[in-house]
């Protein structure tokens, strides 16, 4: 198999794009690479966990934490969203195409054995805790990040 | 020798080649699996996936909207 690697930093958290991201990913596992996300600002959103944790935060990182999606089922497109009828209409399309849910894809990814990097820096200022992501996430910065691309022959920026 | 056989009909991509690379992973040299896609994009995934695998496409058909590749692990 193949030694290739690939970087995404994922910074958007919108359905579509997370989509791609998972798509790229998980199909670079399939052909033997060993692939880095790297989560930034909203692409955050797509790791944490689909219910409320209860963690310490202090008022403006509880209106965020309000305010940003709860994990990959609640992202939402980032063209069409309309108040919530595109992306529902999407999401129905994708189910009848039989094509997975953002959820799924990101599961897949990681079971695939991509590796999932959450940006500490964006944590910090979005006040999401370690508590609050999903099992199998790592937390790191940007020398995390850079230290994968500098081996990657690919690095998206989605 | 072992053959294996992949039914992938119905499946969107990346997931037949997920299947196959899990498959390929878990045989031994020289074995094969035949997997059948109906996502239009594999005639040419699957191609690309074995030189880039390094596995070998023994042979690579269509009909009625099914493709259905052989490959042999290595």
């Amino acid at each position: 198999m193949s030694e290739d690697k690939k970087t995404i930093v994922v910074f958007s958290g919108d359905l579509d794009k997370a989509m791609a991201a998972m798509i790229i990913a998980s199909g670079a596992a399939a052909m033997g690479n060993e692939v880095t996300l790297f989560f930034t600002f909203w692409g955050l959103n797509l790791l944490r966990r689909p219910e409320p944790v209860s963690v310490k935060k202090n008022f403006l990182e509880a209106m965020f934490g309000w305010m940003m999606p709860l994990g990959a089922r609640r992202a939402t497109l980032s063209k069409l969203h309309m108040g919530g009828m595109g992306t529902a209409m999407m999401k129905y399309v994708m189910k009848t195409k039989n094509v997975a849910t953002p959820e799924a894809l990101l599961h897949d990814a990681m079971e695939m054995g991509v590796k999932f990097i959450a940006c500490s820096m964006s944590m910090d200022v979005m006040g999401i805790k370690p508590e609050e992501l999903i099992d199998g996430v790592e937390i790191g910065g940007v020398a995390t990040y850079l230290g994968s691309a500098d081996d990657a022959n690919v690095n998206l920026f989605i | 020798m072992t053959d294996y056989t992949l039914n992938c009909r119905g499946m969107q991509c990346p997931g037949p080649i997920m299947e196959l690379f899990k498959q390929m992973k878990a045989a031994a040299p020289g074995d094969t699996a035949a997997i059948s896609v109906t996502d239009m994009g594999f005639k040419k995934d699957i191609e690309v996936w074995c030189r880039k695998t390094k596995n070998t496409l023994v042979s690579l058909t269509e009909d009625a909207g099914v493709i259905t590749a052989v490959v042999r692990k290595g």
